[in-house]
């Protein structure tokens, strides 16, 4: 997959809960996407003293021989770039990256998964949702947030499958707690095959682990900061054990930001374990 | 329009925008953005004898018109970068200015002499701004006497078709006393200026923002000092060229750096917020010559500093 840098004409700005969904006319980026792809935007216009992109995983496209060719993406307002990016409206370009990164992979056949989505996490499980029952497989989500207003995507979900449980910390929607107090349930309940996540590390990290004590396999998309978004700053390593046992920092924007839960070292992650392939190399220094 | 050709000691290039050594891993990703063929030359990130890891995360943090990096050269090691890397650039046929890293003058000898004979290698970048394992982890290019050895010691093993350039760091009280210390061991040219070393606290952790605790700054920030780096170094040996770099963002940027004595650039953290911010710059460079009326870069390099002569004795 090969990425373009364009100005993309911001189509419509549709606010959901606390966040705000882009829809940008991009057809090169539309024509190629997949679930799991993200785009890096920047940010603050041209003199911005913000000098790098902010990524954002992509909620949706419509391919170019359907419409304009866009994609949409959602924007949580945290600090001064997604500001910034808040305050744009339609007819404003916004200059984009992308598609970045690894999509998803689903089975070519029918399969019985159950979709995780952590905050605004969910954004890229939407249109995983829509491949796979493309597929003839059965799709339930499990989505939640720290309150109602930072779920995302719960009405789309909800017109997609049959079944979607939510939960939130304060209890002012859905179940009160978190994802995982639900997930084994909904595992066992749909007898899934696979678990699909995205959200912040730790909800990612105890998502692998409850797919491995159900041992089946769960592909989480990580979101880890990046400078560049295309593989050449090395900021968004994480330590991940290859199929042949050795463990490198990989890139989660090229080598991601899909991962095998199983393969991610979650408790090393912001350490530097010793025996990570070229540790040793580091001393000194 | 101008004439863009340049020359780095015995080197040629078409151009004089080149990529930035650790800001365009070795080309490859770029390519998808732009031809790194028609580049200057591609300057690939600092390669080490072994496989590194570099530094846990968080690696990264975002400053005003900059950004703080501690990523602690992570690399394939020297065996790798040749089978893979180079092979690559050489099919591309894109020129490498390979920067080369160590903890140990050995381990630069060892990578001079691995990338003699290549025919993708232009030159050498030298870079030491790493820690002398020999001298309780102080940091090469702080010291005149082990910038002095290390530079000497490349050039002798070093083919003596590729020209050897030193990076100089600039967190030093006096750097001409160190680029005269590399100028006499045998430096062909002067890569200016590496990263500034900065801390940014976290004030939600309430904890240093990098895993390393302290990184380089790089980006627009720091481009007054590298400008001022490059006239200093220039005026002190106007013989000898300089690749400059810190926070080129336009083509009028890298105009600065050439008006003050560089004779090439390379753009470096521009490229993590504008891919394609390399072919970019050398366009708007272009068209910056040609609108000053100035027929080539060569013309260009120094300029500045005969105006401020000029300007002085009139």
């Amino acid at each position: 997959m090969t990425a373009v840098q364009l100005q993309a004409e911001i189509l419509s700005v549709q606010r959901v809960g606390e966040y705000l969904q882009f829809t940008v006319v991009a057809p090169e980026i539309a024509d190629g996407f997949q679930p799991g792809h993200f785009v890096a935007v920047a940010v603050g216009g041209a003199q911005s003293s913000m000098i790098l992109r902010r990524a954002f995983a992509l909620s949706g496209a419509t391919p170019s021989d359907r419409f304009a060719g866009t994609v949409q993406f959602v924007v949580a307002a945290h600090g001064p770039g997604t500001q910034w990016l808040v305050g744009r409206t339609a007819g404003e370009l916004l200059d984009i990256v992308g598609p970045l990164g690894n999509p998803f992979p689903t089975p070519s056949g029918a399969t019985r998964a159950v979709l995780v989505g952590g905050g605004y996490g969910s954004a890229p499980l939407l249109p995983l949702a829509q491949v796979l029952l493309d597929n003839g497989s059965e799709v339930e989500f499990v989505l939640g947030a720290a309150t109602a207003a930072r779920l995302f995507g719960e009405l789309a979900a909800k017109r997609m499958v049959g079944r979607v449980t939510v939960t939130t910390d304060d209890g002012s929607a859905g179940e009160k707690g978190l994802v995982t107090d639900v997930l084994p349930e909904a595992i066992e309940r749909s007898s899934a095959e696979i678990v699909y996540a995205c959200g912040p590390m730790a909800m990612l990290q105890a998502v692998g682990d409850i797919a491995g004590k159900h041992a089946i396999r769960a592909q989480v998309a990580v979101e880890e900061s990046m400078a560049c978004g295309i593989g050449v700053c090395m900021t968004c390593v994480l330590p991940v054990r290859a199929a042949d046992g050795t463990s490198r920092f990989v890139r989660s924007c090229v080598d991601g930001p899909v991962f095998d839960a199983l393969n991610v070292r979650w408790r090393d992650v912001g350490r530097l374990p010793g025996d990570l392939l070229g540790a040793d190399a580091m001393g000194g220094h | 329009m101008a004439t863009m050709s340049t020359r780095l000691a015995t080197v040629t290039l078409p151009n004089p925008v080149l990529t930035a050594s650790g800001c365009a891993a070795a080309g490859r990703e770029l390519h998808q953005f732009f031809d790194v063929s028609q580049l200057g030359a591609v300057v690939t990130k600092s390669i080490m004898p072994r496989a590194r890891s570099g530094r846990a995360t968080p690696r990264m943090a975002e400053t005003p018109s900059g950004m703080l990096n501690s990523i602690g050269l992570q690399g394939p090691g020297i065996e790798s970068f040749i089978a893979n890397d180079l092979a690559w650039l050489a099919e591309q046929g894109a020129r490498a200015v390979v920067s080369i890293a160590g903890t140990h003058t050995d381990d630069y000898v060892l990578l001079a002499r691995k990338l003699a004979g290549h025919p993708a290698v232009a030159m050498l970048e030298v870079n030491i701004s790493c820690p002398n394992v020999e001298s309780r982890g102080q940091v090469f290019a702080c010291d005149a006497i082990a910038s002095s050895r290390v530079i000497g010691a490349v050039r002798r093993a070093a083919d003596p078709a590729q020209p050897v350039f030193a990076k100089l760091s600039p967190d030093v009280t006096d750097i001409v006393h160190i680029a005269r210390a590399c100028a006499d061991a045998g430096a062909d040219g002067f890569s200016l200026i590496n990263t500034l070393l900065g801390i940014v606290i976290d004030t939600d952790t309430l904890a240093p923002a990098l895993g390393g605790v302290s990184g380089g700054l790089s980006g627009p920030a720091i481009r007054p000092v590298a400008v001022r780096c490059v006239w200093q170094v220039h005026q002190a040996f106007p013989h000898l060229p300089i690749l400059g770099m810190g926070g080129i963002r336009t083509g009028l940027d890298a105009l600065q750096f050439i008006l003050a004595g560089a004779s090439a650039v390379s753009v470096g953290t521009a490229v993590f917020g504008d891919p394609s911010a390399p072919v970019r710059v050398l366009a708007e460079l272009e068209a910056a010559l040609d609108e000053r009326g100035l027929a080539s870069v060569r013309d260009a390099v120094g300029l500045a500093q005969r105006n401020q002569r000029a300007r002085v004795s009139a």
